[in-house]
């Protein structure tokens, strides 16, 4: 989606019962939301469902989104858009997420940021060409006690060196 | 639910406990290094070895001394294994029958522990964060069952005023002054609110009361709603914490089958509602004012105070709003009364604070120690100092909006005035130890660029004004600043600081003024000399 906002639409008088498409994801997406009975303020919630079902949030999510909770597309992308936990582009395969956080910049967790950039020849946030691995760098993840923290594919790892990441990451790559 | 059937499950409890109980860290840190294996290994090695109706292998929260994880206590031998793996597993229980065994051991008597003094993580490493009857055993619930049937909403909240509690968000404002300002605001419907959104980088004392003792949190919501009037709570718990999250569901879920939780609480008119609202990684969200915004399914921008939360808040309504650890520390106060809790700490600051200790220092963890406990006993003494025998330069409170304390003021007492006093902040309890390797240069433009990133984009000083400070911070890294950028910062540190709305713009200059103030040295290095024309230009922008 990058920068540029989402086509707006008018939104139809009647919302559609699922997606024309036919996409099955979008009618779970549906039903979470009646489970949270179509509520405004419940928007982060739905689209952290949605994220979860997608693994990114493209137009056509959250304007699907902004129909059913009966909310203009403007204030679903500006929260989209607005909180870090949202992605807007399709992730690679594995993601990579060095945490940041203070306790694990003070032990090193920049040095390991860099290894990862200079080797995958991409920069924190983006995803390698052949679409394998995503690299993202998180604040703080909590796990301060066993600095620096990097998360592979969701499970927290302890105590990383630039080493013992691309060890991980060429796993990935050659797999 | 009456008081007997809450002592029934209690009694229940205990006497089903059998005579050896095996801790296992559960936590978020340990699970990372294996507990779930270790536990499993252990209660397969508890079976082969045939000893199932005497040893208990239980599940529990963080143990305190998180770099040495996965940890394994043994009740009541007192003994507690560190770095343990699952083939360990065998010959712990082997030891159980006499021998030693072959694990690496730590003395649970060390300064490290012996230190501390636990109210808000009395049950962390004790009790199983997964079951009620567990937290019910340890006098769970029985504080809110005397708050709902002794006490009224006004004897509540003079009980709290008379305790000294104060916010452990980090400000400090006294507790017991805002419940009352809550309760006195007129309106039907209130709402209390439990800050979980612990956006300091550096700390995860939250993350470790919601993953250990999710239920304490629950019952202080509970009795701050009976305080005020309110019968719906949210708990605003940041996505990066999945295992809270999931425990927090767990036990809002049993609460509410037991009836502690929900309408008519203990058989009293008293109804209590608790949701769970994830945030999506936006260290704003922990200012008030845009938490609220949050909840509400909107962007996370703060707005002016006043009207202050306590007259209107979420959806207008007067809103009560505290953070983790304050709740956290609310049973206690009701069951041991509020002149216990009063004769604990300082003056000023009673009661005890949770630190997340980190950073370059030899025990990583998690301690809770009386308010006014010198800096250095918590460094050297409990911490271990520096490992490999370096020498540690300063400590940092307060996150993005605390400072750094160089190691001549160690001795300086922990309480919020104290800290104050050295420009930092107590903080909602972060630590990080920097030793002599560390820039301090390097820390400001760290704590820069986190709230340039972080800045919501509302007020320009902050929006602005994080962008310019992070440039003349960078600049004087590279080397190619002169004096006259560095008069420049400070101009700016004070601007952005005076103007801003909220307190993200207010406190981001405080890690650079901090450092500039006891580390000047370490930026004068770096400056070239201050030629006519040169090097006074403006910094340029960045385009991102």
């Amino acid at each position: 989606m990058g920068n540029t906002a989402p086509e707006l639409k008018q939104p139809p008088a009647k919302a559609p019962a699922s997606h024309p498409s036919g996409d099955k994801r979008f009618k779970i997406l549906e039903v979470h939301m009646k489970k949270l009975q179509f509520k405004q303020d419940a928007l982060i919630e739905v689209l952290h469902k949605a994220q979860e079902l997608f693994g990114y949030l493209e137009d056509d999510v959250l304007l699907f989104v902004a129909h059913h909770l009966k909310l203009p597309p403007s204030r679903v992308y500006g929260v989209a858009t607005f909180y870090h936990f949202f992605m807007l582009k399709p992730q690679g395969q594995h993601t990579c997420v060095v945490c940041m956080g203070t306790a694990c910049y003070v032990k090193g967790a920049d040095k390991v940021v860099e290894a990862v950039q200079n080797e995958l020849k991409i920069k924190a946030g983006e995803t390698t060409a052949d679409n394998k691995v995503s690299l993202l760098t998180a604040r703080c993840i909590g796990a301060c006690g066993i600095a620096p923290a990097v998360v592979y594919d969701g499970t927290v790892t302890p105590r990383q060196t630039p080493e013992s990441t691309m060890e991980q990451i060429n796993k990935w790559v050659k797999s | 639910m009456i008081l007997n059937d809450l002592i029934a499950v209690k009694e229940k409890e205990l006497a089903s406990q059998k005579k050896i109980v095996l801790r296992c860290c559960m936590a978020a840190g340990c699970i990372s290094s294996d507990s779930k294996g270790v536990k499993e290994q252990l209660e397969i090695a508890v079976t082969e070895a045939g000893m199932q109706d005497e040893v208990e292998v239980r599940g529990v929260g963080c143990m305190k001394l998180c770099c040495e994880g996965p940890l394994v206590a043994v009740d009541p031998k007192n003994e507690l294994y560190v770095k343990v793996t699952a083939e360990n597993a065998p010959s712990i229980i082997a030891s159980l029958k006499g021998g030693k065994a072959n694990v690496e051991q730590t003395d649970p008597d060390a300064a490290f522990f012996k230190k501390q003094l636990s109210i808000v993580l009395a049950n962390s490493g004790i009790v199983n964060p997964e079951r009620i009857e567990s937290y019910i055993a340890a006098d769970g619930y029985l504080a809110l069952h005397e708050v709902l049937n002794e006490m009224s909403p006004k004897e509540v909240v003079e009980a709290m005023t008379k305790s000294g509690l104060r916010g452990r968000g980090g400000a400090g404002f006294p507790t017991g002054l805002k419940w009352g300002t809550v309760a006195k605001s007129p309106g039907a419907k209130k709402y209390v609110i439990c800050n979980a959104d612990e956006g300091d980088p550096g700390a995860f004392m939250d993350r470790s009361v919601l993953e250990s003792d999710p239920h304490s949190v629950l019952e202080g919501m509970a009795i701050a709603a009976y305080a005020v009037g309110a019968d719906q709570g949210y708990l605003y718990v940041r996505a990066e914490y999945p295992l809270a999250i999931a425990r927090l569901h767990l036990a809002i879920k049993q609460a509410k089958s037991l009836g502690l939780l929900g309408a008519g609480i203990f058989d009293s008119p008293f109804n209590f509602n608790v949701e769970i609202r994830i945030g999506a990684g936006a260290f704003v969200c922990g200012e008030e004012t845009a938490l609220m915004m949050s909840v509400e399914g909107k962007r996370g921008t703060p707005r002016p105070r006043p009207p202050f939360p306590a007259e209107s808040g979420l959806f207008g309504c007067p809103t009560l709003l505290n953070n983790v650890e304050t709740f956290a520390n609310v049973p206690a106060i009701y069951r041991n009364g509020a002149e216990w809790f009063a004769g604990i700490g300082t003056e000023k600051s009673k009661g005890t604070k949770v630190f997340a200790l980190a950073g370059k220092i030899k025990n990583t963890g998690l301690i809770e120690v009386p308010m006014g406990t010198p800096l250095r006993t918590i460094v050297e003494e409990m911490g271990g100092g520096a490992p490999d025998g370096g020498k540690i330069k300063a400590v940092q409170t307060g996150g993005p909006s605390g400072g750094c304390i160089p190691s001549q003021h160690l001795d300086t007492p922990v309480d919020y005035e104290s800290l104050g006093k050295l420009g930092s902040i107590m903080g909602s309890g972060g630590m990080i130890v920097m030793d002599e390797g560390t820039r301090m240069v390097d820390v400001a433009r760290f704590f820069m660029e986190f709230c340039m990133d972080e800045s919501c984009g509302k007020c320009i000083p902050c929006r602005a004004g994080t962008v310019q400070m992070h440039n003349i911070l960078d600049k004087i890294l590279k080397r190619k600043a002169t004096g006259r950028d560095l008069a420049k910062l400070e101009e700016l540190c004070d601007m952005v600081r005076n103007t801003s709305l909220c307190g993200l713009g207010q406190t981001a200059p405080n890690p650079t003024m901090s450092t500039l103030r006891f580390f000047r040295n370490e930026y004068e290095e770096l400056l070239q000399p201050d030629t006519f024309g040169a090097g006074a230009t403006h910094s340029q922008p960045v385009t991102k």
